[in-house]
C-alpha cells in the first residue's frame, strides 16, 4: 500500500493534515489578503473585543489588528519552527552518521561530545546561546536547532551503526567506493525514513520551544509578531482583555497538535514494521471461520488432522498457505513434514493449536482432533489448557524463544506450574531433572544460568526440556535442527530419538533435510505450495518416490560420501499460494506434466498408507486409478 | 598449476574489553596461523562449524578485516593493507544473505554498476555493454536490472549477489555459505550455475560452508576448520570417505545420511572449547577418544598423514576406516 493512502487510512493524522493544509494555505495566502496592515498603531482603538470596529478578532494592546498580526505572526513562526527542525535533522543526521559509520574512537569522541550537550536542560542552554549570540530571532532559530541536535545525533547514529554493519555496505567497500560515496549512496537513503520520522514528531515542539524563547522577549523583538511574543505582550491584559491571549494560544494549540498528529501518521505509515500491522495486536487464538461443514476424520491418532485450511488475508489478496492438508500421527511414532520455504508446513503446525497470528491468519476450514477433542474453534481456554500440556512445540531458534531476562530454570519451573500447581520448590527439582533427561552436563548449575550463557545445542535440549515440562503427548518439532551445527544436530535428534522411544510420544517433525526425516521418521508428508502431494512409510518414500516433485527433491540434494559431482536442480521456482494455478502446482516446473494436470483439483489418492496427487505418477501405487490409460489421446496431444 | 592465493600464518585476534592506557581485558584467537596455497582453478572448500572462524577467514581474504599476522599473496603479488578497494580486483566476495547484500535503496543496475565504476573506471557505454556480458552468463534478464531487490527471490538476488562480483573483473571469488539460505531445489541451480561459471571464467573458488555434503559434491580439495585452527587438508573425495583427523571423523559420521541408522557419535553433550580461555594443546583434545598427554601439552601442526593423501594436525591421526565414534 501506498504511503499516502496508509496516511489517509488513520482518522487523525488525515485530520490532522487538513489543519495543517489550512493553516499553510491561510500563511501562505496572508501577503495577498485584505488585512490591515500588522504593526500599524491606533492607541484609540486599543483592546477592541472582537467583530468591534471591523477588526474581527479585535485589537491588542496597541491598537493593531489581531488577525493580521496572527497569520504574519504563524508565517514567522512556522518558518522558524521548520527551519530550525531542518537544520537540527541536518547537522544532528550528519553527526550521527560519521559517528556510526566510523564507529571506534570517532565515535566515542563524538558521541561524548553530544553527551555534554545534553547534560545541560534545554531551555538552559537555548538562553545561553541567546545571551551569548544576543536576542533577535535568527539567534532564537539557531538556540532551538542547537539544543535538538544531539536528539537527532543519536537517533540516527543507533541506526546508522545497525546500517553500516550490513552485508551490502561492505559489498559497496569491495566495489572500491569509497567512505564518501557508501555514506552518500548506501547510509544515506535507508537512513532517510528514520530522519523524516524524527523530524514530524519533532517540528510541534520545535514551534513551542521557538514561541517559549519569544515570549521571554529573546525571539522575535517589537514590532514583529510571531505567536510567541503576542502571547507575551498580551500576558499584562490577561485578566482584563483575555481575547489577546487566547487567539495566539489557540493558533499555538491548533498548529502543535495538527503537527503531531500528521507526524505520528507519518511515522506510522514509514516505518515498516508498524506497516506490516505489527502493532495491531494479534487475537489469543487463530481465528475461525469456516466456510463448510467440519469434516469427519479418516485415520485414527493421537493428534488427526482432516482437511485443514489455513489463509492469510492481506487487503485483496488471500493467500492459501494450507489447502486441504490431512496428516495423523499414532503414540511413539515421528511423522515427517518435509517441504520448501512456503510450503506450508510451518503453518500447519501452528495451526493445530490455533497460533497462527490473527490477523492475518484465519482458519477456513478443517479438523484438528486431539483424543477425542476437537481443537480448530475449540475455546481460548480449551486451547490454553491443551498447549504445552498435552501438545508442545519446540521451534527452530531456542534463543528467539526463550525469554532473556529469566533463568533456565526459572522458565522451566513457569512452564510447569502454569498446567500443575506445585510448590516453587517441587517445581525446581522437577525443572533440574528435566535438564538431566535432556543430558544437559551439570543440570543444577545450568538451571541458575541464562539463556545467553548457553551454546545453541545447549539452548536447544533447554527448549526441548521445556517441551516435556507437562508431558505432553504430541511433540510438533518445527525445523528443531536447522540453526544448528551438524554435531550438536546429531545429539540432539537421537536425543529426541530416545524420548519418544521412552515415553511413546508422537512426534510431528518439520524438516527441510531428508537425511534428517530418513533417520528420525517412520512416516513421511511431502508437502509443495500449501498441499500434500505425496505421502507413505518413509523408506518406501525415499527408495521410490512416486510424486515427481519428490523424485527431484530428493536428487537435488547432495548426500555425504558420494564425492564431487554435477547436482539435479528444479527449474524454476514454487508458485506464490495467492495465484496458485489450476490443477497440479508443480505441473509448470515438471517435464512429465500434461494439458491434463493443468485442469481442475488433482486428489490425493491412494491405500491406505501410500498416497500420492499425481495423474502420471513415477510409480505405481495401490488404490489409485490411471488417467493415462483412460485418455491416451491428451497425452499423444500435449507431448507432441 | 600456479598458485592463485597464498596465506602465509595468516591469524586474527579480537580484543575483548579494551581499556584506555592498560593491555585488554582478553584476546579472542578468532583465526589461529593459517598455511594454505590455493591453486588457480581449484574450488578449495572449507568446512567448520559456528564459531570456528571460516567467516572471520573469509572477511580477511578479502580486506574486510586486517589481519593481526601473517600475509596474504594473490598471484605472487602480496597485499597487506587491508583495503577492499585494493584486494576488489582481484579477490572478490559472494555473501550468505542474498538479499541484505543488496542495497534495498538501489535498482540492480546501480549495484551492478559500482564495481565497474570504481574499480575499472568504465564509461558508460563499456559499462553497459559488460553488465549484459555478464548477465547473460549468469542467466538473468537485463529488464531485472531496473528493479529493486525485494522483488526477487533468494536464488535469483543470489545470482545478482554472483553476477556483481563477477562485474569486478577479479578471478578469485569466496564463497562465503553463500546456498545455504537457498531451498534445496534453487540451492542445485546455483551451485550448477558456480560450477559452470569455474569453467568458463577460469575462476578460483573459496567455498566456505557448514554443510558437509554440499562441499564435497562442488570442491577439489577441503579444508577442515576447528576453533580456529586448520586441522585437515585433502581431497574432496577422500576426505570424508577416509577421515585421518578425529574431528573430521566426528563431522563425517553427524551428518545425517539417507540409509544409515541415527546415531550420536559422541554419545553426550559437548560444547567448544572457552575461546576466553583455551586449551594449551590441541583444541579437540577434550572430545577427543584418542587424546593421550601430549595432546593436552601442545598443539600438534599440521603434516602430511602417512600412507594417505591428505594433511592433519593431529599427533594420532586415524588409519583409514578406523572407527572411533558410535
Amino acid at each position: 500500500m501506498s504511503f499516502f493512502k496508509l496516511l489517509i487510512r488513520n482518522r487523525l493524522a488525515f485530520a490532522g493534515l487538513i489543519v495543517m493544509g489550512l493553516v499553510l494555505a491561510l500563511v501562505i495566502a496572508t501577503p495577498i489578503l485584505p488585512l490591515y496592515e500588522p504593526n500599524v498603531t491606533d492607541t484609540a482603538n486599543r483592546f477592541l473585543k472582537p467583530f468591534e470596529g471591523g477588526h474581527i478578532l479585535g485589537t491588542d494592546h496597541l491598537g493593531r489588528d489581531l488577525l493580521s498580526r496572527l497569520l504574519w505572526g504563524t508565517q514567522l513562526s512556522l518558518a522558524v519552527g521548520i527551519s530550525a527542525a531542518v537544520f537540527a535533522a541536518f547537522f544532528g543526521a550528519a553527526i550521527g552518521i560519521v559517528a556510526g559509520y566510523f564507529g571506534g574512537t570517532t565515535d566515542n569522541v563524538i558521541m561524548r561530545g553530544v553527551d555534554m550537550l545534553m547534560a545541560f536542560p534545554y531551555i538552559l542552554l537555548a538562553l545561553a546561546i541567546v545571551a551569548a549570540l544576543g536576542p533577535g530571532l535568527v539567534n532564537a532559530l539557531i538556540a532551538v536547532a542547537a539544543v535538538n541536535i544531539p536528539f537527532f545525533a543519536r537517533n540516527i547514529r543507533g541506526v546508522t551503526v545497525g546500517i553500516a554493519h550490513k552485508e551490502f555496505v561492505d559489498a559497496a567497500r569491495l566495489a572500491g567506493e569509497s567512505h564518501l560515496k557508501i555514506i552518500l549512496t548506501e547510509i544515506v537513503p535507508n537512513v532517510i525514513p528514520v530522519i523524516v520520522i524524527a523530524m514530524s514528531t519533532t517540528i510541534g515542539w520545535m514551534i513551542l520551544e521557538t514561541a517559549g524563547l519569544s515570549f521571554l522577549g529573546l525571539g522575535s523583538q517589537p514590532p514583529q509578531a510571531d505567536l510567541g511574543s503576542m502571547l507575551g505582550e498580551a500576558r499584562s491584559a490577561l485578566i482584563t482583555n483575555p481575547h489577546t491571549s487566547v487567539v495566539p494560544g489557540v493558533m499555538i494549540l491548533i498548529i502543535v497538535m495538527a503537527i503531531n498528529l500528521l507526524g505520528d501518521g507519518v511515522r506510522d505509515a514509514l516505518d515498516p514494521r508498524l506497516r506490516s500491522g505489527a502493532l495491531t495486536r494479534p487475537r489469543p487464538a487463530t481465528l475461525v471461520e469456516r466456510e463448510g461443514p467440519v469434516p469427519a476424520p479418516v485415520e485414527s491418532g493421537t493428534l488427526v488432522l482432516t482437511d485443514l485450511q489455513t489463509q492469510f488475508r492481506v487487503g485483496e489478496r488471500v493467500y492459501k498457505a494450507v489447502s486441504h492438508v490431512s496428516l495423523h500421527v499414532a503414540p511413539g511414532e515421528c511423522l515427517g513434514v518435509i517441504g520448501e520455504s512456503g510450503s506450508g508446513k510451518s503453518v500447519t503446525a501452528l495451526s493445530i493449536m490455533g497460533l497462527v497470528a490473527s490477523p492475518p491468519g484465519v482458519i477456513v476450514g478443517g479438523s484438528a482432533i486431539y483424543d477425542g477433542t476437537e481443537l480448530i474453534g475449540a475455546p481460548y481456554s480449551k486451547l490454553r489448557s491443551y498447549r504445552g500440556d498435552k501438545v508442545a512445540y519446540i521451534f527452530q531458534d531456542p534463543l528467539a524463544t526463550l525469554h532473556p531476562l529469566y533463568t533456565v530454570g526459572d522458565q522451566l519451573c513457569e512452564a510447569i506450574r502454569v498446567h500443575h500447581s506445585v510448590s516453587k520448590a517441587e517445581a525446581w527439582t522437577r525443572a533440574v531433572e528435566l535438564l538431566k533427561q535432556v543430558r544437559i552436563p551439570n543440570a543444577e548449575g545450568r538451571a541458575k544460568v541464562y539463556p545467553h550463557e548457553m551454546s545453541g545445542g545447549m539452548r536447544q535440549r533447554v527448549g526441548i526440556a521445556m517441551a516435556l515440562a507437562n508431558d505432553p503427548d504430541v511433540i510438533i518439532a518445527d525445523e528443531p535442527t536447522t540453526a544448528l551445527d551438524v554435531t550438536v544436530q546429531a545429539q540432539i535428534l537421537a536425543l529426541l530419538n530416545d524420548l519418544r522411544r521412552e515415553r511413546g510420544l508422537s512426534i510431528i517433525f518439520i524438516t527441510h533435510d531428508f537425511g534428517v526425516v530418513a533417520q528420525l521418521c517412520d512416516r513421511v508428508a511431502v508437502m509443495y505450495a500449501g498441499r500434500i502431494v505425496e505421502t507413505g512409510p518413509t523408506q518406501e518414500v525415499l527408495d521410490d518416490a512416486a510424486h515427481p516433485y519428490t523424485r527431484r527433491l530428493i536428487a537435488c540434494v547432495p548426500e555425504l560420501g558420494e564425492g564431487r559431482r554435477e547436482l539435479h536442480a528444479i527449474p524454476g521456482l514454487p508458485p506464490a499460494v495467492d495465484r496458485l494455478p489450476a490443477g497440479c502446482a508443480f505441473a509448470p516446473r515438471c517435464d512429465k506434466a500434461q494439458t491434463l494436470c493443468q485442469v481442475g483439483v488433482i486428489e490425493l489418492e491412494g491405500g491406505a498408507s501410500r498416497k500420492v496427487r499425481c495423474l502420471y505418477p513415477e510409480t505405481d501405487i495401490a488404490g489409485m486409478a490411471k488417467p493415462v490409460a483412460q485418455v491416451p489421446e491428451l497425452k499423444k496431444g500435449a507431448g507432441a | 598449476m600456479s598458485v592463485a592465493l597464498k596465506l602465509e600464518n595468516l591469524s586474527k585476534t579480537f580484543e575483548v574489553g579494551k581499556r584506555l592506557f592498560r593491555e585488554p581485558k582478553a584476546r579472542v584467537h578468532a583465526v589461529r596461523p593459517v598455511t594454505l596455497d590455493v591453486e588457480e582453478g581449484e574450488t578449495l572448500g572449507i568446512v567448520g562449524e559456528s564459531g570456528c572462524g571460516k567467516s572471520t577467514l573469509a572477511r580477511l581474504l578479502v580486506g574486510l578485516l586486517p589481519p593481526s599476522e601473517g600475509l596474504i599473496e594473490i598471484n605472487g603479488a602480496k597485499l597487506d593493507n587491508a583495503d577492499p578497494a585494493e584486494f576488489g580486483k582481484k579477490i572478490q566476495y559472494v555473501f550468505q544473505d542474498p538479499i541484505s547484500s543488496l542495497n534495498p535503496r538501489k535498482t540492480i543496475r546501480q549495484v551492478m554498476e559500482a564495481p565497474l565504476r570504481h574499480l575499472h573506471k568504465m564509461d558508460k557505454a563499456a559499462r553497459d555493454a559488460r553488465i549484459s556480458e555478464i548477465f547473460a552468463s549468469v542467466n538473468l534478464r537485463e529488464e531485472f536490472l531496473e528493479r529493486y531487490p525485494h522483488e526477487f527471490s533468494g536464488g535469483q538476488a543470489q545470482r545478482i549477489g554472483i553476477a556483481r562480483a563477477l562485474a569486478a573483473d577479479a578471478r578469485i571469488l569466496i564463497l562465503d555459505e553463500p546456498v545455504s539460505a537457498l531451498d534445496v531445489s534453487v540451492q542445485a541451480q546455483v551451485l550448477n550455475l558456480l560450477e559452470r561459471l569455474k569453467g568458463e571464467l577460469g575462476l578460483t573458488y573459496l567455498f566456505i560452508s557448514h554443510d558437509l555434503a554440499v562441499v564435497e559434491a562442488i570442491s577439489t580439495r577441503v579444508a577442515v576448520l576447528y576453533f580456529g585452527t586448520l586441522v585437515e587438508l585433502g581431497a574432496a573425495e577422500d576426505i570424508f570417505r577416509a577421515p585421518r583427523h578425529p574431528y573430521t571423523k566426528l563431522l563425517a559420521s553427524s551428518a545425517p545420511v539417507v540409509g544409515r541408522p541415527l546415531v550420536n557419535p559422541e554419545g553426550k553433550a559437548t560444547d567448544l572449547p572457552d575461546p576466553l580461555n583455551p586449551p594449551p594443546g590441541c583444541a579437540f583434545a577434550a572430545r577427543c577418544p584418542k587424546a593421550t598427554e601430549i595432546c593436552r601439552k601442545a598443539p600438534p601442526k599440521l603434516e602430511a598423514v602417512e600412507g594417505g593423501t591428505q594433511k592433519a594436525a593431529c599427533y594420532h591421526p586415524l588409519s583409514e576406516g578406523e572407527q572411533i565414534f558410535g
